[in-house]
């Protein structure tokens, strides 16, 4: 999963960990000044979030047994909950639906607390 | 008669004159440009970069750098169709990936607010690489008008520039 991560030169500039819990893997962004949007909250930049969801959903899907390529996105949602202060996010994806050429994944970011996310994101993946 | 409406940035529209990335570190930091503004919209441009490849066997773009330049083009273009400029907070944003952005060049994101209501501005957007009517991206958006009490860095920018000019 490390390896993976580290091959994506976007997920190096947004500097993404990934980290073992349970039975899952978490997508860690630690804050650094240069994710901001807006200055004077400070508050991460919009897009960060939704390219930190979006990788925690590919990610969590290379993860799964079956899936051998690199799924392609077909559509990305973002649902952006609470501002995104300057601390670290976290993020976990559940594959809601893996079929035979479309795969859906939700995925949520927080930061703090688990039951007060930041943000939630809805993937559909092309399966080649 | 239609009443004539007026716009807070009115006086900034057309080819960019100012550098918004000011207050926007993450803008900044992909080297993000406003190209041109007009009533409620906005287009930006995204120059190519190794750092930004999601795919690196193929070169292309990581899908969530489109989304971070949409959705700058997409607050740029709701602050552009304000009568007074308050705060703004992106509410939701899907993006639809219609094809692989061509490896190795600028990108482009044009976004328009079609819709401003009190409370919520709905906007549509789309992002191409060579012409704008071949777009690989494509965006619809929500955001909350008067969002938050810091108010918005970018608007207190642009309304300086107003004064200016």
């Amino acid at each position: 999963m490390k390896a993976l991560v580290d091959a994506i030169p976007y997920a190096r500039l947004l500097g993404v960990e990934v980290e073992r819990v349970e039975s899952a893997w978490d997508c860690v962004l630690p804050f650094r000044d240069e994710l901001v949007g807006n200055a004077r909250l400070p508050a991460i930049h919009g897009g960060v979030l939704g390219s930190f969801l979006e990788l925690t959903a590919l990610l969590r899907l290379m993860d799964e047994d079956g899936v051998a390529s690199v799924p392609k996105p077909i559509n990305f949602s973002i649902d952006y909950l609470r501002s995104a202060g300057p601390r670290t996010t976290r993020a976990r994806a559940e594959i809601f639906k893996l079929g035979r050429r479309i795969a859906h994944v939700h995925v949520v970011a927080w930061q703090e607390e688990r039951d007060r996310p930041v943000a939630a994101g809805n993937g559909k993946f092309l399966l080649a | 008669m239609t009443k004539e409406r007026k716009y807070a940035l009115g006086a900034l529209f057309g080819p960019a004159r100012y550098d918004m990335t000011q207050y926007t570190p993450h803008a900044r930091r992909l080297r993000m440009r406003v190209v041109e503004t007009g009533p409620g919209a906005a287009t930006l441009t995204l120059p190519y970069h190794p750092e930004l490849i999601g795919d690196p066997a193929r070169g292309v773009v990581f899908g969530g750098v489109i989304t971070t330049l949409i959705d700058q083009a997409s607050g740029l273009a709701v602050a552009c169709a304000m009568e007074e400029l308050t705060a703004i907070a992106t509410i939701d944003l899907r993006v639809d990936y219609l094809r692989a952005a061509e490896p190795g060049l600028d990108l482009f994101a044009r976004a328009e607010c079609y819709k401003l209501t009190r409370n919520v501005a709905f906007v549509r957007a789309s992002a191409w690489e060579r012409e704008q009517s071949d777009p690989f991206a494509g965006c619809l958006g929500t955001f909350m008008i008067g969002a938050n009490a810091g108010g918005s860095p970018l608007g207190r920018l642009l309304a300086e520039e107003v004064a200016k000019s």
